[in-house]
């Protein structure tokens, strides 16, 4: 049954949730990354820009305009401090009126010459690296002129591109030790989603075969849904249950009054009538009338069987006395057959608890078992005893035994025995008793008696 | 035969057309027949050539064409005719840095992570593997009955104390001929303004001004001068056990340290054999070698008064033409007095 519901089980939710938490988390740690880099990056290079700027303009402002030309004073310190970074390869160039008069002459220009003091930057290639440029322009009096003058500083960005590596790889370790992180949580949360399902589950299959009553288990909102449901299919399952019992109960109350009436006319009628063919016939009619309303009476047993233990109403019952009282009741039936039925055990009360009417009715169901199978003159007992906290009561009679039938057999309804022809019985009669022991918590064991007959054992929890 | 003699002339001559620079020595070491790397530098072959042997000896299949030639020239070599040398050494710290800078430098491993300092080397590219003090070297015999001068105070309260024994006496690098000399110039002036009343004395005393190291060893040796400032130590050093009457000072205000520094040319045709030259020299071992004759770069730490120029773009602002005109015309006009 179970491979069967497992065979339609489409995809793991936990094993989707789980990849699409780890999707996330990847997506964040990529994410990560490239934020940090590029973060970084331009950190990294408005520093840079700053320095260099810084440069640009210092050497721009040493410039001095003379009577013959223009005095330049380049500073040491401005250079040695450039390459301190990065160890970067640095270019320059100075024009004067657009013409070059110290530097490297091809270093490249802006596309527009910057017109403040403030340095105006851009990136170019030369000499086979890229360069970042910075550009100052300014103008000076030379010779009681006015000329213009450009100062170009030109760094390669190699001390930049190793601090941003070096970042990088740490956002990328960053970003990899989260994603790393990120396995186990989403593994953990999606359990943790999960295992309430799994409890209810639990729960529901814990369930003994007959207890239909509504799912109450704690479980999340998102459940709801499907605990109603569950609910609903059982509350109409045990309606139908229900519906079907009474039904039954029904039928056998209503044919079993109007058999009696039968039964009583035709005993009536075979003590007026004369003939014998007749007083055959008649009884056996009443043989057939006896056999159906003990059918019917069973098959109400079965339904109140039914119907109780799917609502117990649980009691103390002194196993004893109720013995005694069924002995009581069935004297005349054992008298008329010439049995000698009589009970065995201490006369303290071995308390059990459950449905009196239940077990009553189980130990009805076996003593007439006993009764109905026995030859005449021979001997039922109703032993009562206790083994590891349970109640015995076991029923011995010295029958035709079970003649090779096995317990589960013998226990489904309407099932009898392969020995039983000549006697009247329903096959509810064990049914009955099987179901009882289960409602109770109890066990019911048929076992065959040496030298004949048998043992019905019914135990059930000592109070 | 005669076609063959013209052939190996114009053979000849095409090969000394590809050395379009000047050079001065040039020595082959290792096996006749051995596969040659070519080394080009400034440093004299006498001094470097424990270091190239230490080098050969565990590489017998290996030859080795060492060429000298001035740093101006070795610069020029490199940046103007790209001749493929494997490996490039030079003691002309600014020209060296202007060439990496420029992009004529190819990366390089270092293997031995130990040896160079951070002032020392820049990026992959150039790398210091000796550190040189720039000393005063003194004639016992002239300085006879006065005391050694100890900074460029004493130097120049002594030239002024003695005009008469040292006029015509002082010897110095001349920087519009030598690289080095303009180098050491440069760097004196950023250290302090006495520089410039030095040159002020010296000019006054009428000093001579020198290409080279070499040949203001030989004067002083010869007694033709008093006192020579601004000599590369380690020329100094080799000379000194042979020549009793020299003593090598270093100023104690401070004493300049060039670096030594090479690298493998960006064009270089074995530059795993230039790399390998440069690594053995770094190595503790090729340094243990140069200990004698190359300083080792160590020392800086212990003695006090030495300043490493720091390989770093400063170098690159003396080598301004406008700064480097108005540098020598200072230096002229301190030099000639009227």
């Amino acid at each position: 049954m179970k491979h069967d519901i497992a065979g339609v089980f489409g995809a793991s939710l936990r094993r989707k949730m789980v990849l699409q938490l780890l999707v996330v988390a990847a997506c964040l740690a990529v994410l990560l990354y490239f934020t940090i880099r590029s973060t970084a990056d331009q950190a990294a290079e408005a520093t840079q820009d700053a320095i260099l700027g810084a440069a640009t303009t210092s050497i721009a402002e040493q410039l001095r305009g003379t009577e013959d030309g223009v005095e330049i004073d380049l500073a040491y310190a401005t250079f040695s401090m450039l390459g301190a970074i990065g160890q970067d390869r640095l270019f320059y160039r100075i024009d004067i009126s657009g013409e070059t008069v110290t530097g490297y002459d091809d270093l490249p220009l802006p596309d527009d010459p910057p017109t403040s003091l403030a340095a105006s930057f851009y990136t170019r290639d030369y000499l086979d690296a890229e360069l970042r440029i910075a550009a100052v322009a300014r103008s000076m009096v030379v010779a009681g002129r006015s000329v213009p003058v450009l100062v170009l500083v030109g760094q390669t960005r190699m001390g930049q591109a190793v601090i941003a590596d070096r970042l990088a790889n740490r956002a990328a370790l960053l970003g990899l030790g989260f994603f790393v992180l990120a396995v186990p949580l989403s593994l953990l949360s999606a359990g943790s989603v999960f295992n309430p399902i799994n409890r209810l589950a639990e729960a529901v299959g814990r369930r003994g075969p007959r207890d239909l009553r509504p799912v109450r288990h704690p479980a999340p909102r998102e459940l709801a849904p499907l605990i109603g449901a569950l609910n609903g299919f059982v509350a109409r399952l045990r309606g139908a249950l229900a519906q079907t019992e009474t039904f039954i109960a029904e039928a056998a109350h209503h044919i079993r009054t109007p058999l009696s009436t039968v039964r009583t006319q035709a005993e009536i009628a075979l003590r007026q009538s004369e003939s014998e063919e007749t007083r055959t016939r008649l009884r056996a009619i009443i043989r057939a009338v006896e056999e159906s309303a003990r059918s019917a009476s069973q098959l109400l047993d079965h339904a109140m069987v039914l119907y109780r233990s799917d609502q117990l109403e649980a009691e103390d019952v002194d196993l004893v006395e109720l013995a005694r009282h069924v002995a009581r009741a069935f004297g005349p039936t054992a008298e008329l057959k010439e049995l000698s039925l009589h009970l065995q055990g201490d006369d303290a009360p071995l308390m059990t608890r459950g449905d009196r009417l239940l077990i009553e009715s189980a130990l009805r169901n076996l003593v007439d078992n006993a009764i109905k199978y026995s030859p005449p003159e021979s001997e039922v007992v109703i032993a009562l005893s206790q083994a590891a906290g349970m109640a015995v009561v076991e029923v011995r009679d010295q029958g035709r035994g079970l003649s090779g039938a096995t317990m589960p057999q013998l226990a489904a309804r309407f099932s009898r025995g392969g020995n039983v022809a000549d006697v009247v019985g329903s096959g509810l009669g064990l049914t009955i008793v099987t179901e009882v022991a289960a409602a109770l918590g109890g066990a019911f064991r048929l076992t065959p008696r040496d030298g004949g007959g048998t043992c019905a054992s019914l135990s059930l929890p000592q109070r | 035969m005669r076609q063959l003699v013209i052939a190996t002339a114009l053979i000849l001559g095409l090969a000394q057309a590809a050395l379009g620079f000047e050079i001065e020595d040039e020595r082959r070491f290792g096996p006749e027949t051995a596969p040659e790397f070519s080394v080009l530098s400034t440093t004299d072959t006498a001094i470097f050539a424990p270091i190239i042997q230490a080098f050969l000896a565990d590489r017998p299949g290996i030859a080795l064409r060492y060429v000298v030639a001035s740093s101006q020239e070795v610069f020029r070599a490199i940046r103007e005719e790209q001749a493929p040398f494997d490996l490039v050494i030079s003691s002309a710290m600014d020209l060296q840095m202007k060439l990496a800078n420029d992009g004529f430098a190819g990366p390089f491993t270092l293997e031995f992570a130990t040896s160079v300092p951070e002032w020392a080397h820049w990026r992959d590219r150039l790398f210091g593997f000796a550190l040189e003090p720039v000393v005063l070297l003194a004639s016992r015999k002239a300085m006879a009955g006065l005391e050694m001068p100890r900074t460029r105070r004493d130097l120049i309260d002594l030239l002024r104390a003695n005009p008469e024994r040292f006029n015509g006496r002082i010897a110095t690098y001349d920087p519009h001929v030598s690289g080095a000399g303009y180098l050491f110039a440069t760097q004196d002036a950023r250290q302090t303004d006495a520089f410039w009343r030095l040159a002020e004395v010296m000019g006054r005393l009428n000093a001579r001004l020198y290409c080279c190291s070499g040949e203001m060893i030989n004067d002083l040796e010869a007694g033709k001068i008093a006192l020579a400032y601004n000599v590369v130590g380690s020329y100094a050093a080799t000379r000194l056990p042979q020549a009793p009457d020299i003593e090598m000072i270093e100023l104690e205000d401070f004493t300049v340290a060039l670096l030594r520094t090479g690298f493998v040319p960006r064009n270089a045709k074995s530059a795993a054999l230039g790399a390998e030259l440069l690594n053995f020299m770094l190595s503790p071992e090729g340094q243990a070698v140069g200990g004698g004759v190359v300083p080792p770069l160590d020392q800086a730490a212990l003695r006090p008064h030495l300043r490493p120029i720091r390989l770093d773009p400063g170098l690159l602002v003396y080598l301004d033409r406008i700064k480097r005109m108005n540098f020598l015309g200072e230096w002229d006009a301190a030099m000639t007095q009227p």
